[in-house]
């Protein structure tokens, strides 16, 4: 599948790779401030609450609550017709952070804020594993 | 400390190329040929300019120099903010006049938005969206309408905001913009015409969505005292400020994502100018899309988070109604000139020169920038 895959793929950082690595894993990775425990996303050098530099990568649960969502219907990127429409969710993680990523085999009449989702870790190539979400079980 | 730039600069001179979706101009021929407008537009010749701030993304203050034979600019300065660029230049202008820096500073912004990549493919390149190009682009969020629509379905489930408040925003920046010669669209557009376009990304529908736009807009800003000796009636900046969100580098990582940098930036800008928002006679808002008209009137102050959608019913931003917005036509209408057009809008309103547009007697008004992850700027301009 890599050889034809022409969506844009994450240029992970150093300061982000941590994060990358554990998603090809299977494993939803966040920062939290090795000094004063506070979790951070997305992956940055610093705490913005006590400007520690040290970090510890803690293992998140992969469940979260929708904050809010999208559907969209137009295909920015050529990449992604034949796709569309496709529900994108900004989920509050259960850790305290967010992300924004897609919401997969969900109906956009079931989705409501505070809707429970589960991260599911998709494969885009063999280096780069997204993480996604699905309506929690 | 907030009254510093209180009334210290004015705007002296505006120039504009047509607007069109197609063009055979590069970007630096158009950038010059609004620049030379606006000079003019103020008596100057381009040796009076000793200041520049051109848009970030488009031909550097270097090129404008080389071609126009400037020989001493003494001031050089970018304000990279996507739309809340022009008006923060306007405030980095009148901090830089009021040091004793320069004199005339040329705010310059032209672009191919049309003719060349649109702004899905733009946006991954710019420093401001690092975070996004690494986090969001990948799972398939590309462009300011998927990043943005989150926002507005938040502040619709919160507080009942509707895609018909949406549509009266687009009707009227549409009539607006059949008013002005330069506006790119030219036909009517109904309330059923928006209820019926194509969905985008919901909740924005086709005509929720800005421009994309080919041409260029200029602004001179000079010092007020020497501006009362140039050709045009001074309009002379009362208040100007900036502010960023929490998290400016992320939509998702804010507390509140449904409220942007420009309700710090607007109290500054209101105490700066001495006016309360009553005085308000005309207002260019930045309309990227029309929910961003409704949320940006909630940080302005002109009625409480959540209360924008109903403030804008029954004709508010009409010509006659209260708080007549947009009177160019907006982005949504006239064309994308990422808000120095809505500056220049302001401008002609409050020098009682807007044609067919013009707001009878206007005063005061005021002018934001709507920016990237949501950046805010503000302007309050007063006919001198």
């Amino acid at each position: 599948m890599s050889d034809n895959y022409s969506k844009p793929l994450p240029e992970p950082s150093i300061d982000s790779q941590p994060y990358w690595d554990g998603l090809k894993d299977g494993r939803l990775l966040l920062q939290t401030c090795s000094n004063c425990k506070k979790t951070r996303h997305y992956p940055r050098p610093v705490c913005d609450r006590c400007y520690s530099m040290e970090v510890d990568w803690i293992e998140a649960s992969g469940r979260g609550v929708v904050h809010s969502w999208t559907e969209t219907h137009h295909p920015f990127h050529v990449s992604f017709r034949g796709e569309t429409p496709y529900i994108l969710v900004t989920v509050d993680l259960a850790e305290g952070v967010r992300l924004q990523s897609q919401l997969l085999n969900a109906d956009l009449a079931d989705v409501r804020i505070g809707l429970g989702v589960e991260v599911v870790f998709v494969d885009a190539t063999d280096e780069v594993t997204l993480p996604m979400f699905r309506v929690a079980e | 400390m907030a009254h510093s730039l209180k009334g210290i600069t004015a705007v002296t001179g505006i120039g504009e190329t047509a607007y069109s979706r197609g063009t055979h101009k590069s970007a630096l021929a158009l950038v010059l040929e609004a620049s030379l407008h606006a000079i003019a537009d103020a008596g100057l010749s381009p040796q009076d300019i000793d200041g520049i701030i051109p848009y970030a993304l488009g031909p550097v203050a270097e090129e404008i120099m080389a071609n126009l034979g400037m020989e001493d600019i003494r001031f050089s300065a970018q304000t990279p903010m996507g739309g809340a660029s022009a008006v923060a230049a306007l405030q980095a202008a009148a901090a830089a006049i009021h040091a004793g820096v320069c004199n005339h500073v040329l705010l310059a912004l032209g672009r191919r938005g049309y003719s060349d990549s649109r702004i899905a493919t733009r946006l991954a390149a710019m420093p401001q969206f690092r975070l996004i190009g690494e986090h969001e682009n990948p799972i398939g969020a590309l462009a300011p309408a998927q990043l943005y629509a989150p926002m507005a379905r938040r502040h619709m489930e919160l507080y009942g905001t509707t895609s018909e408040q949406f549509a009266e925003v687009a009707v009227t920046m549409r009539e607006h913009a059949l008013l002005n010669d330069n506006a790119i669209m030219k036909k009517l557009l109904s309330f059923e015409d928006h209820q019926n376009s194509r969905m985008i990304s919901d909740p924005f529908r086709l005509f929720d969505c800005c421009l994309e736009s080919d041409g260029a807009t200029a602004v001179i800003v000079s010092s007020a005292e020497r501006a009362n000796d140039l050709r045009q009636h001074p309009i002379r900046i009362l208040g100007v400020a900036e502010g960023h969100p929490q998290s400016p580098s992320t939509i998702t990582q804010r507390d509140d994502i449904t409220t942007l940098g420009l309700a710090k930036a607007a109290p500054r800008a209101f105490r700066m100018a001495g006016v309360s928002h009553d005085d308000i006679g005309v207002a260019q808002i930045y309309d990227c899309f029309t929910w961003t008209v409704i949320c940006q009137i909630e940080d302005l102050g002109f009625c409480k988070k959540g209360e924008g959608g109903s403030f804008i019913e029954n004709g508010r931003l009409k010509l006659d109604g209260d708080l007549p917005t947009n009177t160019h036509g907006g982005l949504l209408s006239q064309s994308h000139m990422a808000g120095m057009n809505h500056i220049v809008e302001l401008v002609r309103q409050l020098r009682h020169d807007a044609g067919h547009a013009q707001v009878k007697g206007a005063q005061v008004g005021l002018v934001t920038g709507f920016g990237d992850l949501g950046d805010g700027t503000i302007a309050i301009m007063q006919r001198a």
